[in-house]
């Protein structure tokens, strides 16, 4: 079974963020960049299914700028046998990166997709879904635990009253959550192996598909600063200012 | 053109959820509309009929819809959709699971966790954790939008719309329920509730969490948890609050042996009061919290829940 795995260059999740001071994005100027966290949990899923002999190839995929194959060389090294990357806009909608993945698909035919619920950047969640309607797949996401018997995959989803299990027909799509499993470090023998491991370079153009979006940005603002509160010397003045002062507690 | 929201529920109740969206749908200055997907009671029904501002309530109930898979639910709501200028679903599990796919579907790109609107093609919504807050503006000629419903005003159960039956039957083939897990809780839900005590890895155990559970039933308060203590296994996933879990704003928010990550703020912040109890006074909880109270937690609650 062959499984594709789409992942982000995202900005490193402990990098505090902020925003240009002309209000048109946030600056990345020479921010520590990463595998966004979800795909890194995605890569490592796949590559368990292969160690269990349930897949024999694993593509990763990532479309963005060219920065975006350090991350593909990541993926390659967590254990994925090769990588494609499309160049493109790296600040896509995740309509358009559904959309070429969508074309990728097609050509590689996979059994199964894992994508990641999020990026941590965009905040988005609604590549995988949207990739499953184009094709016409069954979706299972926010995934804390994948079982393949057979033509079938049972998904145990993280849902907001607890947990929720689906079984779906393969090819199918499954969006990862953070439960599903904890991602290993690379070795530097396998950083060494990754390097020449291939990766195909592809253009968006070549897909065909119309990548005009019809969202724009306004402005990106810092968020509304919390004012700096107090500390209290013990419960019974906690309890006071709760009651009289914040009048939040009665 | 009208608005159509997608009714939150759970077969048998309908969610606050709901009348916040149609909250936020009311400053569309339209006509709104409620969609209700499920096999559902008539409890479900007659409450989203009497929502202000609403004046039709369509209902899909049928045993094909009871759990609101993806797959089918899409569907439907495509089917629905044609006409409408914005449609509006929660940014709950069920509205994140089956939204982009209507919004694939009718070739539109989706506007995320919104938290305001500004006109009706201009949307707010946070982005990197909360950490900038982007305005965005649609070309789009239908918004498919979730929306951050803890942002947003309910709107009062004052009125009375017409109820409209749809008889149309989408199976899901592909995609088959097998069984949920749900907590039971006689605590309010997390995204509901008035009150949140919440702890992190410093409470040590799952067993140490009835310490929050005295302040809680005194304080009418529920009950909720960092990434750190899920992961650690002391409490379920569905008590997880933050970027990735569910995003809260009540009134009061204490988080108790919790150390403040971007990820944990980006889904508390917004709460009108935060208190935290932390034995490092460098912890950055500190720095968004409205009262700080330095100390071990072991000696502090049991002293909270005795003054209360
Ligand atoms: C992609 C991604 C998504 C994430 N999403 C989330 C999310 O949605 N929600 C979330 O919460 N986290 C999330 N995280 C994890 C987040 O980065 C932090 O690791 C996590 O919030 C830490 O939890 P904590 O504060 O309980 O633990 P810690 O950071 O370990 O803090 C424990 C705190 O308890 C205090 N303490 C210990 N003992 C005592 C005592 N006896 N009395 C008083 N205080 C005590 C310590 O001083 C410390 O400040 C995410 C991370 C990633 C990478
Ligand atoms: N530019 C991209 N290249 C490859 N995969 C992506 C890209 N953007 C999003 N994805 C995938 O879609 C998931 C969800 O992203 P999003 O819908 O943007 O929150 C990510 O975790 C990735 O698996």
């Amino acid at each position: 079974m062959k499984i594709l795995v789409p992942v982000k260059r995202v900005i490193d999740y402990n990098v505090k963020v902020r925003v240009k001071a002309d209000e048109s994005g946030v600056d990345l100027t020479n921010a520590k960049m990463a595998l966004n966290p979800f795909c890194e949990i995605a890569v490592e899923e796949a590559v368990r299914l292969k160690e269990k002999g349930v897949a024999n190839e694993i593509v990763v995929v990532s479309i963005g700028d060219k920065a975006c194959q350090e991350q593909l060389r990541t993926a390659l090294a967590l254990g994925a046998d090769r990588a494609v990357h499309i160049e493109a806009d790296p600040q896509l909608s995740s309509l358009h990166v559904a959309k070429l993945l969508h074309k990728l698909y097609e050509q590689e035919a996979p059994q199964l997709v894992i994508l990641g619920k999020q990026s941590i950047d965009s905040d988005n969640n609604q590549t995988g879904q949207m990739l499953a309607a184009l094709t016409g797949l069954p979706q299972g996401t926010f995934a804390s635990e994948v079982v393949i018997e057979g033509n079938k995959i049972n998904v145990t989803r993280e849902v907001d009253g607890g947990l929720q299990t689906v079984t779906l027909t393969l090819p199918a799509i499954v969006t990862t959550d953070l439960r599903l499993n904890e991602p290993r470090y690379a070795s530097l023998p396998n950083i060494m192996k990754a390097k020449r491991k291939p990766m195909d370079v592809k253009t968006a153009a070549e897909f065909g598909v119309d990548l005009t979006s019809k969202v724009h940005v306004v402005n990106v603002a810092p968020p509304a600063q919390r004012q700096g509160g107090v500390k209290v010397a013990d419960v019974a003045e906690l309890i006071a200012k709760l009651k009289n002062e914040a009048k939040v507690i009665s | 053109m009208s608005i159509l929201i997608i009714a939150e529920h759970d077969n048998s109740q309908l969610k606050p959820e709901t009348a916040k969206l149609a909250g936020a749908a009311s400053k569309l200055n339209s006509d709104v509309h409620v969609l209700i997907v499920g096999d559902v009671s008539d409890d479900v029904v007659s409450k989203a009929a009497k929502l202000h501002g609403v004046s039709k309530v369509l209902v899909a109930s049928h045993e094909v819809y009871a759990h609101q898979l993806a797959e089918n639910t899409a569907d439907l709501v495509v089917s629905v959709a044609q006409g409408y200028s914005h449609v509006l679903a929660a940014a709950t599990t069920t509205g994140k699971n089956f939204m982009p796919r209507v919004a694939a579907l009718l070739d539109v790109e989706q506007i995320s966790d919104i938290t305001d609107i500004a006109a009706d093609n201009t949307f707010v919504r946070p982005i990197y954790a909360g950490n900038a807050i982007a305005t965005v503006k649609s070309e789009e000629t239908i918004h498919i939008l979730t929306v951050r419903t803890s942002a947003f005003d309910a709107v009062p159960d004052d009125g009375s719309a017409d109820i409209v039956q749809l008889d149309t039957v989408i199976p899901s083939a592909h995609s088959v329920f097998v069984s949920a897990s749900l907590t039971e809780s006689e605590r309010p839900e997390l995204t509901a509730a008035d009150v949140i005590i919440s702890g992190g890895r410093g409470m040590q155990s799952g067993d140490n969490f009835s310490l929050l559970e005295g302040i809680a039933d005194k304080l009418g308060a529920a009950i909720g948890a960092s990434r750190a203590a899920v992961d650690a296994g002391f409490v379920p996933n569905d008590m997880q609050v933050g970027q990735t879990g569910k995003i809260v704003a009540p009134q009061l928010y204490i988080a108790v042996g919790i150390s403040g990550a971007i990820q944990h703020l980006a889904g508390m912040k917004d709460s009108k009061v935060i208190v935290a109890i932390n034995k490092d006074e460098e912890a950055p909880i500190f720095q968004v919290a409205d009262y700080g109270l330095v100390g071990d937690l072991f000696d502090i609650l049991p002293q909270f829940e005795q003054a209360l």
